[in-house]
């Protein structure tokens, strides 16, 4: 353990805003991120569902994309 | 496509067959919590030796603990542009969806990364070169590469048509590769102000084992969290550009009958 204590850490010997602003801006960023994968997952089932009831897929133009596919 | 479709279908087998959107969509599913799990258990295990076990540097005091996060994120930043331009290559030459798509899904990440080393960089660089920013060859084609992810997720995303989005976007990946082996090497080809690749911080070898430690371990988390972001977006985009087929509306029978 390098900190006499928990302040001193915190404080990181003077550097705290340089130090901690980059720690503090990286896990903002990828909290960020997580949340818009997150995101976008949801959206995109809930958008071809959604999609999917307007139109259902006709059997005739999927038995050809089966084969195309 | 018949032609390529009955061309795998002869090797079912082999790993190849998870070049199939279809197949490798479950694949990734499966594959991502574990990724982000390693990079969770990494990350932890890293910030604790950055932060309470590596000393204090003799020459630079507790700031220079911004490299734990700085060089991780600089290196993700260069190497996912190349990871994205592999295989960009690939579908060119191969014309895979799939390696398309996965190019299109490391880009924001790749990103991320890019403005992570150049923010924690800015900081670094005020205490110990007395400013945020400087023009000298790192950081510049450093700033470069940003520029190159942000017009390869704007191009890719303006551009309708998968098939010339997917190609547009190879174009740029490709080109913008010659930039990777740039910022690396900017620090030995010109005089800048930022400093070389240094992974021995001090004289102490002790003293730079726990440091080389910390920076190795948040690399390989964040090398796994990439992995796992990555192919939880990739499904993502495998759904969209499948969604007129078959197995693609199962999975949405699934997800609906659990909602």
């Amino acid at each position: 353990m390098e900190w006499a204590s928990w302040s001193a850490f915190w404080a990181m010997g003077g550097s705290a805003f340089f130090v901690w602003g980059s720690y503090f801006v990286t896990a903002l960023l990828i909290g960020v991120e997580l949340m818009m994968v997150r995101h976008r997952r949801r959206d995109t089932v809930r958008r071809l569902i959604r999609l999917r009831r307007a139109a259902p897929p006709r059997a005739d133009v999927r038995v050809i994309e089966e084969s195309v596919q | 496509m018949m032609k390529e479709k009955l061309s795998r279908s002869t090797e079912p087998k082999s790993w190849l067959r998870f070049s199939a959107p279809q197949m490798f969509y479950p694949l990734a599913g499966k594959m991502a919590p574990w990724f982000a799990a390693v990079a969770a258990v990494l990350g932890v295990v890293g910030l604790y030796i950055g932060l309470f076990v590596a000393p204090t540097d003799f020459q630079q005091g507790e700031v220079y603990r911004v490299i734990f996060i700085h060089v991780p994120a600089a290196w993700m930043s260069m190497f996912v542009y190349l990871v994205m331009a592999f295989w960009s290559a690939v579908g060119l030459v191969m014309n895979t969806r799939l390696s398309f798509m996965m190019a299109k899904a490391l880009a924001p990440t790749g990103a991320m990364f890019c403005f992570v080393a150049l923010w924690t960089g800015a900081l670094w660089g005020k205490p110990t070169w007395g400013t945020y920013w400087v023009w000298d060859a790192r950081l510049t084609s450093q700033l470069l590469l940003m520029f190159l992810y942000l017009g390869f997720m704007a191009l890719t995303a303006a551009i309708e048509d998968p098939r010339r989005s997917d190609r547009a976007g190879a174009l740029i990946a490709l080109v913008g590769a010659v930039n990777v082996p740039i910022i690396y090497f900017s620090v030995s080809w010109w005089n800048t102000l930022h400093q070389g690749a240094s992974v021995s911080l001090t004289k102490a070898p002790s003293m730079a084992s726990t440091m080389l430690a910390g920076m190795l371990l948040m690399a390989f988390a964040a090398w796994a969290y990439t992995i796992a972001v990555t192919l939880w977006r990739v499904r993502s985009l495998i759904l969209e550009r499948e969604r007129h087929t078959e197995w693609v509306g199962h999975e949405l029978d699934a997800q609906e009958g659990r909602a």
